[in-house]
């Protein structure tokens, strides 16, 4: 089918293209259309590849720490807190475990009580940060040994929380791509139709045609040819307004998470690049259909 | 040639044609008459493999045509000739890229000379880049026999070619065909006029087929 493609693109034959009458408003449709739903594809794309970035991102992160939160009267926290250490240093598969400062404790609550926030005067669990090395650690035999040594820590693998998100955004990335899927197949069947009204609207062309002795290739190489040119200039117009729309994105900072990252990164960029041609095989591949269906009909 | 052996043809759950069986050989002149409705524009249709017959066989150029594929058709017709009363063009081309439509549909070149005296054949060489909606009903059926011939086709199919033309022109056109077949092109030429016929049998020997209830009768010399 793509030899066939590029044969027809390329195959420049001045009255074959002129053996069907221009038609304005199909034209224009084809074009737009293309244009419209290529410019929603690249959206769809950056959302996608958005998506799969912070699903990497998250499940990166998170999936080689943990916590473990020691909730102890305030003249057993230090001891509990050694005690964890201890364990932790002994413990397989740990590459390194280490408590939270008092400061670092403070800026993690501060976006909700504020800065000035008495940790020494609050009941505040204490928490200690470990780092995973190798397959991990054994998570039951963990706990098990933390109940024993500290009665008052508790493993938080992240799994909880973390699993969920990176499920999240893992559908969210599907979603993107389902997205494209049928945009192209909306893409497809306008442009089905618009060439069925093209073909309608040339019986007598295509009735003469047949007259005379044109093969069925030949008179759908016509059409096709014409809608394929189209919908490649639409989805080239389309493609480009999408890019600099998402280049004109406010640009990522520390507070603006996933709405402010949908901008394509690096190596990124080319994808759009492969819509437009993506949208001429599906304009070349609907409309070759749509020919050779209708002219099968006729005598 | 062509071919029918005991062909029908029905439409709408009548039949039209019935029983026919006859050969339209190599270089032969026919006429075809019969009263409007009659069905000579259908077994023009069938001669062209634009209808197929819902019973027995019609064979064009040796080939039975429900054998035969669309691509095969295509082929077949660029070996006849087809000129319609209601003559059909793609009018925002130009009359000359018209005439030589066939040509360009079989992908070869046509020799500008060759289209000119074409077109002077047909007296209609000041006309080549007129856009046929601009030509009147006798240019139009000139320039479809001209369109017809440019190929070089073995046969010739006429679906009343003078209906929309005065006696004047009639004679002109049936001049063009009756010199075509004398270049040895098979000519079918559907007709009621009588007079017409009658011109053409001093000139030609020419045959005349009478379609009468469903079937094709040879007809008499009293014509």
């Amino acid at each position: 089918m793509i030899r066939d493609l590029l044969a027809d693109l390329t195959t420049h034959d001045r009255q074959a293209d002129r053996v069907v009458p221009p038609t304005g408003h199909t034209a224009w449709l084809t074009a737009f259309t293309a244009g419209a739903m290529t410019f929603l594809a690249v959206f769809a794309l950056a959302l996608s590849l958005a998506a799969g970035r912070l699903a990497d991102r998250w499940s990166e992160a998170l999936a080689r720490t943990s916590t473990v939160r020691i909730s102890a009267p305030p003249d057993q926290a230090a001891a509990q807190t050694q005690a964890v250490l201890d364990l932790l240093a002994t413990t397989p598969g740990i590459a390194s475990a280490r408590a939270l400062t008092d400061e670092e404790q403070r800026a993690l609550l501060e976006p909700w009580f504020g800065p000035d926030l008495p940790v020494d005067a609050l009941p505040i669990p204490r928490l200690v940060e470990l780092v995973e090395e190798g397959e991990g650690y054994d998570g039951e035999g963990l706990r098990q040994r933390l109940s024993a040594e500290a009665p008052g820590a508790v493993l938080d693998d992240h799994t909880r929380w973390r699993q969920p998100l990176a499920v999240a955004a893992g559908r969210l990335r599907l979603l993107g791509l389902a997205s494209i899927v049928l945009i192209l197949a909306t893409m497809a069947a306008m442009i089905t139709l618009a060439a069925n009204a093209s073909l309608a609207a040339n019986a007598q062309v295509i009735r003469v045609l047949r007259l005379v002795g044109a093969r069925d290739s030949y008179i759908a190489r016509a059409f096709v040819r014409r809608f394929t040119l189209r919908a490649l200039t639409g989805a080239a117009a389309g493609a480009v307004a999408g890019m600099l729309g998402i280049a004109f994105l406010p640009s990522a900072d520390a507070a603006g998470g996933f709405l402010t990252g949908l901008a394509f990164q690096g190596a990124g960029w080319l994808w759009p690049l492969l819509l437009p041609p993506l949208a001429g095989v599906v304009a070349f591949t609907a409309t070759r259909i749509a020919a050779l269906r209708k002219l099968k009909d006729l005598p | 040639m062509i071919a029918f052996d005991n062909v029908a043809y029905s439409y709408g759950g009548g039949e039209l044609l019935s029983d026919i069986t006859l050969r339209l050989a190599p270089g032969s002149f026919h006429f075809l008459t019969g009263p409007s409705g009659a069905g000579k524009s259908t077994f023009l249709k069938l001669c062209y493999a634009e209808l197929l017959p819902t019973a027995g066989r019609v064979t064009i150029f040796d080939r039975e045509v429900r054998s035969i594929g669309r691509d095969d058709v295509a082929r077949m017709r660029r070996r006849i000739g087809v000129v319609h009363q209601d003559c059909q063009f793609l009018d925002h081309l130009p009359l000359a890229t018209n005439v030589t439509l066939p040509l360009t549909v079989s992908g070869r070149d046509s020799p500008a000379q060759d289209l000119t005296d074409l077109l002077g054949w047909v007296g209609l060489a000041h006309l080549a880049d007129a856009l046929p909606p601009s030509l009147s009903g006798g240019e139009r059926q000139r320039a479809a026999v001209a369109r017809a011939v440019i190929m070089g086709p073995d046969v010739i199919l006429a679906d009343e070619p003078t209906g929309n033309l005065d006696w004047e022109l009639s004679l002109r056109l049936l001049t063009l065909l009756v010199e075509l077949n004398r270049m040895g092109k098979t000519i079918v030429i559907a007709t009621h006029d009588m007079n017409l016929i009658r011109n053409a049998k001093q000139q030609v020997a020419a045959r005349v087929l009478r379609i009468k209830n469903r079937h094709i009768q040879l007809a008499g010399a009293d014509l």
